[in-house]
Formats: structure tokens, sequence, C-alpha cells
């Protein structure tokens, strides 16, 4: 299989950073209350995955492997505060929604992980690629995490896009019902809990059809009768 | 005469599960008729509309589980589960509240884990939490006890709140709960714990009306019938007396402790006894058998676990009640009390 489609899909489905590697679950459970929120924080460590990822790999090869995390973390930790630096200037309502969550992403395994387990081995292509996809999955779950979370509690989507779009998105947010009283838990951290635990078991499901599906056993032809000679 | 030689434990009551369920509903009703006496029909419809959603949601999952439906259905648990909510909830709280309570305990909580035997958690409190974190205002609304009500509800006008909200003259839920005076009326271990913070000593807490007989108008006698028949329940061994016992242990021994060293602050082991949901806490929230601990000893552990919290959620938390947190906070610590209470067989030596 070629390498970029093997990365495609390792970072959409099969070893998706949120859904099977369960890493960067602090912020995943934390901000996403709203669909806005998630793809904030989702696009926010996009860019410093890619980042990060494009770094390391080129400065593979200078790197002592004894201090090798120390490193990586200051090259993740550069790219956060420049990401964090940009959302402050100009997506301010958003950044001031996500809060503490932005500068936390440095603490985000996910991306530790990447630059361990693929970057610091790869060339630069390859680990850019890797860290677009990774990246993805992880922006992926967490709308789709946003998405029910706003839904059940709120009875809304996108609400709020245009901290995160510019004003023209106001008209994207869509009253699916009104609820006199939302149903707290769901906006409140333990419905994040219990959504990303239907999420997973979810995924399983599909795969586990999908395996299911591949190994049933081909049909034998056999004889319907079979009379003595 | 033949003697038949049957391998252990040669239990001599074979109950099936059904049956244990159905006294565990038997020893409910002393607790209801009260509760229907004190707090009106609204009891009552809670009841039904729990009972139908939760079997519909069970017929609903065993369907999706590919399992036979009618061993479940006619088990009961789902029974004891609807009723346990349903008593749990203020009597005139809006239909919905019920009915999303419900299908979270049977739905997600028992038939996601697996069904029957399989819940970590207690489904009833569960769902309560569910309820109490997601609409606490509803959730809150407890009535006074007829006896202090300004206005009476008939079987109609109760129906009609559940349903709209409104009685047909036009009350709301925060109108009805306003006592003769003009106050809106609290529970009496929500009025102590609001009076307590606001500065006043324990025994001009106890001043209010609600407090007018020994412990709690209209709560005392709840109590003391949910205890009739929990200990109906122990004398038919349907539970055993350790988690009970530990429960009202570790609520009331610090509650004494407290009255001893800290007597303005406290409202005593009495109140905190007969109050809020102690009993029916203890004797049929506490010893559901699936998410209790196992062993006697565990169990006994498992019950001041959960009365100690009680206490300090009481006293120092944010909710005036704590039955449900408590109990869900000791279910998760069950594995843990069941591993260090493990019963040495008979023949071995305890390991030290």
């Amino acid at each position: 299989m070629n390498e970029y489609k093997n990365l495609t899909l390792q970072g959409l489905w099969h070893n998706n950073p949120a859904l099977v590697q369960l890493l960067g679950l602090c912020p995943l459970l934390a901000v996403t209350a709203t669909v806005t929120n998630a793809m904030g924080l989702g696009f926010a460590t996009l860019l410093v995955l890619v980042g990060s990822n494009v770094t390391v790999s080129l400065v593979r090869n200078w790197v002592p492997a004894e201090i090798r995390i120390p490193v990586f973390v200051m090259i993740i930790a550069a790219f956060v505060t420049v990401v964090q630096l940009l959302m402050n200037a100009y997506l301010y309502g958003l950044y001031q929604a996500l809060g503490i969550f932005i500068p936390l992403i440095v603490t985000n395994c996910a991306i530790i992980g990447r630059a361990e387990a693929y970057a610091s081995k790869n060339p630069a292509p390859q680990a850019a690629f890797d860290g677009l996809m990774m990246g993805l999955g992880f922006t992926l779950v967490l709308m789709v995490l946003g998405g029910m979370r706003e839904i059940i509690g709120n009875g809304t989507l996108f609400d709020g896009a245009e901290l995160l779009l510019g004003n023209w998105a106001t008209s994207l947010r869509i009253e699916l019902f009104s609820v006199d009283y939302p149903l707290l838990l769901a906006i409140l951290p333990p419905g994040a809990f219990i959504g990303m635990g239907f999420l997973i078991a979810l995924k399983n499901v599909i795969d586990r059809r999908r395996e299911a599906r591949q190994h049933q056993p081909a049909k034998e032809v056999t004889r319907a009768r079979v009379t003595a000679q | 005469m033949s003697f038949r030689i049957a391998p252990s434990p040669h239990g001599h009551v074979q109950r099936a599960t059904s049956d244990v369920m159905r006294w565990v509903v038997l020893a409910l009703l002393p607790g209801v008729i009260v509760q229907l006496v004190f707090f009106g029909w609204g009891v009552l419809f809670q009841l039904v509309l729990a009972i139908s959603t939760a079997y519909v949601c069970e017929a609903l999952c065993v369907q999706a589980r590919d399992r036979a439906a009618w061993p479940v259905l006619k088990d009961n648990t789902a029974l004891v589960t609807a009723s346990l909510l349903a008593l749990s909830i203020p009597p005139l709280t809006p239909w919905w509240v019920i009915v999303i309570g419900v299908i979270f305990a049977i739905v997600v909580v028992k038939h996601v884990y697996g069904g029957v035997g399989q819940n970590i958690f207690n489904p009833a409190m569960a769902g309560y939490v569910l309820l109490l974190v997601s609409f606490p205002v509803q959730m809150t609304s407890w009535l006074p006890p007829m006896q202090l009500s300004q206005y009476s509800l008939g079987l109609w006008d109760s129906l009609h709140v559940i349903l709209f909200e409104f009685t047909p003259d036009g009350y709301s839920v925060e109108q009805l709960r306003t006592s003769v005076d003009g106050i809106t009326m609290a529970t009496p271990l929500d009025s102590a714990k609001t009076d307590l913070s606001l500065g006043y000593t324990a025994s001009e807490a106890l001043q209010k009306p609600i407090f007018s007989d020994f412990a709690g108008l209209g709560w005392q006698w709840l109590n003391l019938a949910y205890l009739a028949g929990g200990l109906l329940l122990i004398k038919l061994r349907i539970i055993s007396w350790h988690i009970p016992l530990g429960l009202l242990l570790g609520l009331c021994v610090p509650a004494l402790l407290q009255v001893a060293f800290a007597p303005d602050t406290s409202i005593g082991p009495l109140i905190h006894a007969l109050s809020g949901a102690t009993m029916l806490g203890a004797f049929f929230i506490a010893t559901d058998p699936v998410s209790a601990a196992t062993s006697n000893r565990g169990r006994l552990y498992f019950g001041l676990l959960i009365g100690v919290l009680v206490f300090l959620i009481r006293t120092w938390g944010g909710y005036p009640d704590a039955i449900a947190f408590a109990v869900l906070l000791a279910n998760m610590c069950v594995p843990v009390i069941d591993k260090y209470t493990k019963p040495t067989a008979y023949g071995h030596r305890r390991e030290s």
C-alpha cells in the first residue's frame, strides 16, 4: 500500500488519536460543548501537529537520543505559542472561549506521541502528512462529539460559529429544537465522557462488522444429494 | 428413600430474582402509602409513568440485544429501579423528567453494561444524579407536606401539573410550594442547610414550622414507614442487615460527635436518620444486590462508607441530601472493598 494512503487510513480511522490511542482526552473532553469550540481547538491542534512534525523530522538527525524529549517539547511549545498569539490577534472571541486549553495543547500527548513515534524516524514530507492526517482525525472526533453534545444539550448546531469564521457565519446557526430546560449533563464534563464512550463503542462495532464481513468463509459448494453409484 | 448428594452451596431458600424483587416492591408499599398521604397523588402518577417507561425501555433493549424478552421482563428488576427513581423525585415534577431519568437508568446504566447483574452502578441512583445535575430546579421543587400547604391538590390537579406544569386554576409548582404564610417551603434538610449557612445556630434553624414534630413534618413518618418495610426485608432475609446498619452507623456516629463538639452547627442524628432519603437509601437503594459489595464484612464497610459520605456531603457539601452521590461513589469503591474483604475459605489460613 502506498505510504500516504496508509498514513491517511491510520490517522483518520485505524489509529485515530482520540478514538484508538485515547490521547489528548483532556482538551477533547473539556472544550467540546459546542461544535465551534471543538473546531477551533481541533484546527489549533492540527496546525501545531503539522508544524512540530515537520520541525522534528528536519532536526531528527542532529538531536541526541538522550535529550530528544525536552527538545521536542520545546519545539511544540514554540508552535503552541505561535498559534496562541495568532488566535489572540485574529480570533479573540474564540480565544477567550477556549481559554487555558490553547496553551494546554503543549501537554497534548497526541502531539508528542506523533513526534516521537513517527516524525523522529521519517523524512519531512511524510511527517507533515502524518501530522495533517492525525490532526484531521482528532479534529473530526472533536467535531462529532461537540455536535452530539450541542444537539442533546442545547438543540442547536454551530452556535457561535462567528467566533471562528467571521460575521457571515451567524447564519450557520441551526436550531433543531428549542428547549426550556437544557439537558445540562450533556454540556457538563460527564456528558463528554459518556459521549466519548459511545463514540468508541460505535467505532468498535463498525470495525467488528467489517471484520466479520471480510472473514466470512467462502461458500463451499456442496452437492445437494449424494447418491451411491 | 434416597439421599441426593448435591454440591455446595446448600441453600435452603431458593428464591428467584423475580421473587426477591417482588418482595422489595411489596416492602416499599408502606412508604408509598405514607408518601401519598403527605405529598399527594403526584407520587402515584410518577410511579405509573416510571414503571411503564421502564418496561418499554427494557423490552426494546432486550429486543436490540437479541435476548429472550420474557425472562427479562418478568424478573421485576425494572419494576424496582423505576419505583425507586419515582419515589426519590419530587411528586409534581414534569412528566418528561422521570421519563428521561428512567430511559437513562435502564438503557445506559443497565443494558449498556450488560443487563441484569452486570451493572456496576445502581441504575436508579445514576438516573437520579443525571436528573439532579441536568434539571436542578425541577428536581428540588419538593412540596411542603399537605398540612403546611396552602393549596390542596386533587387527583386531576396533580395530573394536570405533571403534564402541563400548571394546575387547571393556573398555579405553577413554584406557587404551590408556598406555605400558608406565603413563604416557599423547603424540605427539612434543605431548610436546615440554608439556615445554617446563613449563620443561624442549629436550635434557631430547627424553629421552622417544618420541624414542628420530632424530625421534620411528614418526612419522619415517611422514613419510619421505609424503616418498617426495610425491617421486613431483613426479617425475610431478602437483604442482610450489614449495609443498612453500616449506613446508619456511618451517618449517625459522626452526627453524634458533631452534637458533642459543635452543637450549634449540628441538626443531630435523629434528623439525619429520619429526614431526606436516609431510610429509603439504607434499606432499599444501597442494598441493591448487584452493585453493592458481596461479602458480609465488605457490605458493612460499604454501608459505613455511604453513611460517612452522606454525612460529609450533607454537612459541608453543596447538596442538602446526598444518598445518590454517596451510593454512586461507594459503587466505584466496590471492587477495592471486595478485594480486601474476601472471606477466607474453610480450612485455609488467612493471608497476612
